[in-house]
């Protein structure tokens, strides 16, 4: 039974359109609808709130808040560069500017606001410009390169980022202010006063209590503001950020109900005065308030969404209060930042050294907290703000949580203080109570937990409250948190790398019979394989060592997802000769290979069926490659960049380095993948400090970096020596190897490894460079036998016939699975997604 | 209805690990512990990946139930039964094997 879908409308396709969307597209009533977007700019949704990363190098494309594929995959009909023009309520469509003409059944407002210019004279000069799209941004960029000196008019908080561009631009920087202070709408009078100290200290001027009469013809500068107070201030752009205005103007000729200073008038549900036309953001007016924010903006969305699936769901406003970096300062407000309550009391700290400001306003009984104001130090505010959000009871005497703790006491609060309802996760909305209820429902660990409620899994910056409730409720469990390497062995990865190191243990056998129970697991073995192969570095594909191996070092090959494996030759350092690059193409050519350079200057072949392995890898050997390990735990490549050789800007050979540190420690096996990069000179091409091992030429020798991370957690590599010549440097990461190999966790990266380490970096230069613990000549000789005892894996296995036979698909049959399917797709094959198991069907139990 | 038939001798199997048989055109993977001189045998098939690789994962035991693992997405597979470990509504075909002598011999009636 297929009932015809009704049609959904969405006007605007903002942050909070478009959060709309997402929701929605989540939720089962999607199927219900039909959905049609209207977005009046040239492109989606993207992030408003961190536009000034445009002028540090961002993209447009960096900011899209769109998912690849989103519109097309969801089935939304996005109208780009077309704006809604009418609404005609009577026949419930939808017109645009462009003449599309759309029956709804639905319609969702989002049409956001629009930046507001005091109507003074000479507002509409050219220089005068906005801040709150890509293009203003654009047209901000442009004026800039032809200016010296801009203005913002407005000191509030979009006022202050924009004059932070303008300043990033290059431009003497003013921000001319209505109010008598900064951030009147948040700060207090002492608050904004050091807010504007700290930023007048950066070198930008500030004007308060300025009224803008008239914008006129400048002597020295392009422009000229004239004020009320007589005084004149030259320049040549002026920036408007004085405040927003809801976007009502559709809404109003359509006779939807509108606040008298603007607004579409919405209730709970955020439902206008027509029940078939919803509106969210900026544009929405609720109980006389318009909140200028997007988290509000995205309650109100999935307030919607829940109304359309007849949940029951309410808006019922929004904590306003905001916690962000000013020009590097730090500012917080929360909630009743005034003491405006009846009654209230403050209490105020102020260090003028450190140019800290902080207060309070806490209930005339002093038991609640009210509000706070933070200035130059907010490490308070989550603290703060659960007193706040949650009505927990201060301590006795409320000061404490704003004076400099004296003693071991911290002002924090504990996970039990918190009630159930604290909300904890803030991008998902999860509360102490969520998080309690999946801890009973068995989550014991923070990765199962984030899995199960989300939490943790935005902006990552409550992982370590999360963590304390999870340990605070275990331990009131009664349980132990349990570090375990799994199920078969009472150890962690370090215990069982120094028992096999001691007891000179080679097998699994003997390890599990000596020191663990069980047959061992998928956790164990590949782990135990790993710390064998770090010691004794015994080729892998041994017979007792084949069955320990992980998925992809059992085949020496990457499997994917359809069960066919791809094959990485080493290209140390990126360095490739043509006669070899053409036999990559030959080799990608004869067993029609997907071929893809990867990010670590190598090229991927895809497609490789298990049978083909052995074939391909003589193809390759023969022709002088060896084996790339990517499918190893261990070390992938040292990216480099082209160096003194040939760039001239070259301080030193970079490629060469590179190719002797990758052949030096290639097949290395260790706790996870390391990347290392070698740049020539500090422009940093390879992207040296986004690896584990980063090493940048000087004049004076190489700088050695170490911890870094790309990927999903991106982590900027520490400093770790300068000055270093190549002996020196060689030993040092020799040492830092064997010592990350030795005692981190399984699948644990060098930058998690060092941030989890006591004593941090600081310590791990004690036992590298000044072999604190006496360990330095050991790591060497570790390292050294590694490298004395290297193998070509795949050169091992293609010599040997009984290792072949493990490279077969069936063990009765010479035919190859008929279930791996291709297609054609830009000239190169890729898998066909397979419909429907062919050879039978998955019994489902009910 | 029994019918037992050979499929291979054991030393065609990979101790400690699975191998991937075809048995009247289905796809068989055969894991075996030389120490308990156990074998097992599911279907090759693992749903999750949609693909025939589960002889190629890692065999063991869990809370004392000996399993694979897939190699592509982990799941756990219990090798006497094949209901999986992480979703339990999701069962695959398992196989009755045994070794005679020095053959490999397998029951494909499945209920």
């Amino acid at each position: 039974m297929n009932t015809p879908k009704k049609t959904l409308v969405v006007i605007g396709n903002g942050m909070v359109g478009h959060h709309f969307l997402t929701s929605l597209v989540n939720s089962p009533i999607k199927e219900t609808y039909h959905i049609v977007t209207f977005c009046e700019e040239p492109r989606a949704a993207y992030d408003r709130v961190h536009l000034s990363a445009f002028f540090s190098g961002q993209t447009a494309d960096d900011l899209s808040l769109v998912e690849p594929g989103f519109f097309e995959q969801h089935g939304i009909t996005l109208h780009i560069g077309d704006k809604a023009a009418q609404i005609n309520r009577e026949e419930q469509t939808v017109l645009s500017e462009k003449g599309v003409l759309i029956h709804y059944d639905t319609l969702v407002l989002a049409t956001g606001s629009f930046p507001f210019v005091p109507p003074v004279p000479g507002h509409d000069r050219p220089e005068c410009l906005v801040y709150r799209t890509i293009e203003d941004l654009e047209a901000i960029a442009t004026v800039a390169q032809k200016s010296k000196v801009g203005v913002v008019v407005g000191g509030g908080l979009l006022g202050l980022e924009a004059a932070k561009a303008l300043h990033d631009l290059g431009l003497k920087t003013h921000v001319v202010e209505f109010a008598p202070r900064l951030m009147a709408v948040q700060l207090d009078e002492a608050g904004g006063a050091m807010l504007r100290h700290k930023i007048e200290h950066l070198g930008v001027t500030v004007h308060t209590g300025k009224n803008t009469q008239l914008i006129t013809d400048g002597e020295h500068c392009v422009n000229k503001m004239c004020f009320a107070d007589g005084e004149e201030l030259e320049t040549d752009l002026i920036l408007f950020s004085a405040g927003i205005r809801p976007r009502d103007d559709i809404a109003r000729t359509c006779g939807l109900e509108v606040g008298p200073r603007g607004g579409i008038v919405i209730d709970n549900q955020c439902k206008t005065s027509d029940a078939n036309i919803y509106a969210i953001g900026e544009c929405a007016l609720w109980n006389g308030m318009i909140y200028g924010l997007v988290a509000p903006g995205y309650a109100m969305a999935r307030t919607v969404v829940a109304d359309l699936a007849s949940q029951s769901a309410h808006f019922t406003g929004a904590d306003m209060s905001t916690k962000l970096k000013l020009m590097g300062v730090d500012v917080a407000s929360i909630g009743d930042a005034h003491a405006k309550s009846q009654g209230a009391l403050t209490y105020t700290y102020q260090n003028g050294d450190l140019e800290v400001y902080k207060r309070i306003v806490v209930s005339a009984d002093k038991k609640y907290l009210l509000g706070a104001v933070l200035v130059g130090d907010a490490s308070g505010y989550s603290t703060l703000l659960q007193y706040c959000l949650n009505g927990i009871e201060l301590p006795e005497h409320p000061d404490t949580l704003i004076l400099p703790s004296r003693s071991d006491e911290s002002g924090g609060l504990g996970p039990d203080a918190l009630p159930l309802s604290a909300q904890i996760c803030s991008c998902y909305d999860v509360s102490k109570g969520d998080i309690c209820q999946a801890i009973e429902a068995g989550c014991s660990t923070v990765g199962a937990l984030k899995a199960c409620t989300k939490a943790g899994s935005g902006c990552g910056g409550c992982a370590a409250l999360v963590k304390s409730v999870l340990n605070s409720e275990l331990t009131k469990q009664g349980v132990t948190v349990n570090t375990d390497l799994c199920e078969h062995f009472a150890y962690t990865r370090q215990d069982l790398f120094t028992l096999i190191k001691v007891e000179k243990i080679t097998t699994f056998d003997d390890l599990i019979e000596k020191h663990g129970h069980g047959l061992g697991c998928d956790i164990c073995k590949p782990t135990v394989a790993s710390i064998l192969a770090s010691n004794w570095n015994d080729f892998v594909l041994k017979p007792d060592l084949a069955p320990l191996q992980d998925s992809n070092d059992a085949f020496l090959a990457n499997i994917q997802k359809d069960g066919t494996y791809s094959v990485v030759p080493r290209i140390a350092g990126g360095e490739i000769s043509p006669d070899m690059l053409i036999t990559l193409g030959q080799v990608g050519k004869k067993y029609q290979l997907y071929t893809k350079i990867t990010g670590g200057q190598r090229v991927d072949l895809f497609g490789a069926r298990v049978e083909q392995l052995p074939l391909i890898w003589k193809d390759l050997i023969d022709a002088g490659f060896e084996s790339g390990h990517a499918y190893g735990k261990s070390l992938r490549t040292v990216k480099s960049c082209v160096g003194s050789n040939w760039c001239r800007y070259g301080v030193d050979d970079s490629v060469g380095l590179a190719i002797e540190l990758e052949n030096r420690y290639k097949g290395l096996r260790s706790p996870h993948k390391i990347k290392f990069a070698v740049s020539g000179c500090t422009r940093e091409c390879a992207e040296a400090q986004g690896k584990d091992v980063g090493i940048i030429a000087t004049e004076h020798g190489w700088s050695l970096y170490v911890c870094g991370n790309g990927g999903m957690k991106p982590r900027h590599a520490d400093l770790f020596a300068t000055h270093l010549d190549k002996e020196t440097l060689i030993k040092y990461i020799d040492r830092f190897l064997s010592f990350y190999i030795r005692t981190a966790d399984r699948l644990q990266r060098t930058s998690v490894w060092m941030e989890n380490m006591e004593g941090g970096l600081d310590y791990l230069k004690s036992v590298i460079i000044e072999d604190n613990l006496g360990l330095c000549e050991q790591l060497e000789a570790q390292m050294q036998h590694v490298v004395d005892t290297y193998q070509c894996e795949w050169k091992t296995t293609i010599e040997d016939e009984s290792k072949l036979k493990r490279f077969k698909h069936f063990i009765n049959s010479d035919q190859a699975d008929d279930n791996i399917v291709f297609i054609e797709e830009r000239g190169q094959l890729r898998p066909a997604e397979t419909k429907a198991q062919k050879h039978f069907k998955i019994v489902e139990v009910a | 209805m029994s019918h037992w038939q050979t499929i291979c001798e054991v030393d065609a199997l990979q101790a400690n690990s699975g191998v991937c048989a075809l048995v009247e055109g289905q796809q068989v993977a055969v894991f075996y512990m030389p120490k308990s001189q156990a074998v097992f045998a599911l279907h090759n098939y693992d749903p999750f990946a949609k693909a025939n690789v589960l002889s190629r994962g890692i065999i063991g035991d869990i809370k004392g139930e000996p399993i694979v693992a897939s190699p592509v997405y982990k799941q756990h597979f219990n090798l006497k039964t094949g209901c999986c470990l992480e979703d339990e509504t999701v069962k695959i075909p398992a196989y009755s094997v045994r070794i005679d002598q020095s053959h490999v011999q397998i029951n494909l009636a499945y209920d």
